[in-house]
């Protein structure tokens, strides 16, 4: 495949972006998302108010698709509820698994539909999903202690 | 030195090279496998295959041949006192860890120590701090100095009387620095008489092995490293230590006499060679130890050090690379490096887009890439059927990916 659908103006931009890599002050939560066959590290925070994610960082090392898909997916939940972000979540994976058809359904995505070809490069996917997963084991495991409504 | 000529002849003995424009720079992950090698493979399943040791008819015989075959094949190339000392596993990672259950974790106990080094891959590193984690022995790492070697200093001052088991490899599959282990391991039966093992997994290919000549107790490798068939390795260890050793695994082929409150078990290679083996495998590593050797291993690692060396010196020249690959000129054929700004991943992906196979990560040696200041690195590795033109290629490639990456201005 043509690797400039990867590395898209979008998507280099975003990697290198300092906006959304930092520390928050007293994070609600702090969920560490590891990629251990290749080192890609990052540990993604988010504050929340009545269920709402009103603000996310992340910090951490990895390649420029694995750091513009965490850049771009807080970017893409700010202002949302933890259980339409853990929508999205499982959407952003089925995305890149080439499971969905439609691509009206992926609108709601917004900016984080630029690694729709990333199914095509099936080495990087595992970067790409990285803080998805992340962001989803977070939400579950708060749901499941029911304390995302701190 | 192999001419350009002889290259190419070799390079048609390859079918996934002949049949594919790609540069191939990964063989120090697995190389690639030349058609003899294939085809042993086919030829021993056609015609020779059985269960060897099991049985009186035409079938088992022919298979028991084509293995011990293969074992004194492999006990010649490392010019093994004989076939008995090589014990056949799946790789080099299973020798090692053969060794720590047979050996180590009965021998060592608190207060002993166990000496290995900072650039050790994990399986010569993991499988220690296990067995140290387990005795309450000490784990000791040896430093690098800035030319990635290791200094007699340093063995002097990490070696002590309590030194009980030393390993350690002899090529580097990050930094390609590859240690005087010959003259390591005099000091360490001097000072200490331990039990010293080299991981071989990064030499043997490049390199001829004289394991009486270095000296160590265990010499562990895989085949898929050299030209043959994955899933095939050997330990050789001094044969008066082996066979005091415990088995690894029990069942069928180990034994000598079992009733029905315990067992005794056969002498090495049997010992350690428990169930069903992998035959076509010991084949396929015998055909490639005979491919290499008609080669010669001289002339292989003269030619891969040259070939080295030319792409050791292009990478240096570039402002944008850092280096990790030793400065010194014995070395195994191995390119470790950054681009600054890039991530390997990202390196190879679109190196891979220009046909170019390198591999990124941390080549499992997470503490090496520590102690170097970096979580991962590219790494072009070079076999003998690599050309110079290839590196040229290689090499060019780097500006397009700083280029895709929007580098090129910073």
């Amino acid at each position: 495949m043509n690797l400039n659908d990867i590395y898209t103006e979008l998507i280099l931009e975003q990697s290198r972006n300092k906006r959304n890599r930092r520390h928050l002050d007293n994070p609600d939560f702090v969920e560490l998302g590891h990629n251990p066959s290749c080192g890609d590290e990052i540990t993604l925070e988010v504050k929340v108010d009545a269920q709402n994610i009103v603000d996310a960082s992340y910090t951490g090392v990895g390649c420029a698709i694995s750091q513009a898909s965490t850049s771009i997916m807080i970017d893409t939940i700010k202002g949302l509820d933890a259980d339409k972000a853990h929508e999205l979540a499982v959407k952003f994976i089925a995305m890149v698994k080439g499971e969905i058809d439609d691509p009206d359904e992926l609108d709601e995505l917004d900016d984080a539909v630029a690694f729709e070809s990333i199914k095509n490069l099936p080495a990087r996917v595992k970067c790409a999903v990285l803080p998805w997963y992340t962001l989803k084991e977070m939400i579950e495991k708060d749901i499941s202690t029911q304390s995302f409504e701190s | 030195m192999l001419t350009k000529t002889q290259i190419e002849t070799i390079r048609k003995d390859f079918p996934y090279l002949a049949a594919t424009s790609y540069v191939y720079f990964d063989n120090g992950a697995t190389t690639q496998k030349p058609e003899a090698v294939i085809d042993s493979i086919a030829d021993y399943y056609q015609h020779s295959n059985g269960n060897p040791h099991r049985g009186a008819h035409h079938f088992a015989i022919a298979a028991t041949d084509a293995y011990e075959g293969a074992r004194a094949r492999v006990a010649e190339f490392l010019n093994a006192p004989e076939a008995e000392s090589c014990v056949f596993v799946r790789n080099a990672t299973e020798g090692l860890n053969l060794i720590a259950y047979s050996w180590a974790l009965e021998h060592l106990t608190e207060g002993d120590e166990i000496l290995i080094s900072i650039m050790e891959h994990h399986s010569n590193f993991v499988t220690w701090q296990y067995v140290a984690e387990k005795t309450g022995a000490v784990l000791k790492i040896l430093r690098l100095d800035e030319h990635m070697q290791i200094t007699d200093e340093e063995l002097a001052s990490k070696l002590t009387p309590n030194t009980k088991l030393f390993s350690i490899t002899a090529a580097s599959n990050v930094v390609g620095t590859m240690p005087d282990v010959k003259a390591m391991i005099e000091k360490v039966k001097r000072v200490c008489g331990a039990v010293c093992i080299v991981d071989g997994a990064q030499y043997v290919p490049h390199h001829a092995v004289d394991v009486q000549d270095i000296g160590c107790d265990f010499f562990v490798f895989s085949g898929h490293k050299m030209v043959s068939a994955m899933g095939i390795g050997v330990l050789y260890g001094k044969l008066e230590l082996l066979n005091t050793m415990k088995p690894f695994m029990y069942g069928g082929e180990m034994i000598e006499y079992v009733y029905e409150d315990h067992a005794t078990f056969a002498p090495s290679p049997q010992r350690f060679e428990a169930g069903t083996v992998n035959v076509g495998g010991a084949v396929s590593l015998a055909k490639a130890i005979d491919y290499l050797n008609a080669i010669g291993m001289e002339e292989i690692f003269e030619y891969e050090s040259a070939l080295t060396t030319y792409a050791y010196d292009k990478l240096k020249a570039l402002d944008y690379v850092e280096v990790y690959t030793t400065d010194n000129a014995r070395r195994s054929p191995v390119l470790s490096f950054n681009i600054k700004g890039a991530h390997p991943h990202d390196v190879a992906s679109i190196l891979d887009s220009y046909h170019i196979a390198v591999r990124s990560g941390h080549h499992c040696t997470q503490p090496l890439h520590r102690a170097l200041g970096n979580n991962f690195s590219c790494r072009a590795s070079l076999a003998f059927y690599n050309t110079f033109e290839e590196v040229d290629y290689f090499v060019d490639k780097l500006q397009e990916v700083r280029r895709l990456l929007g580098l090129e201005s910073q």
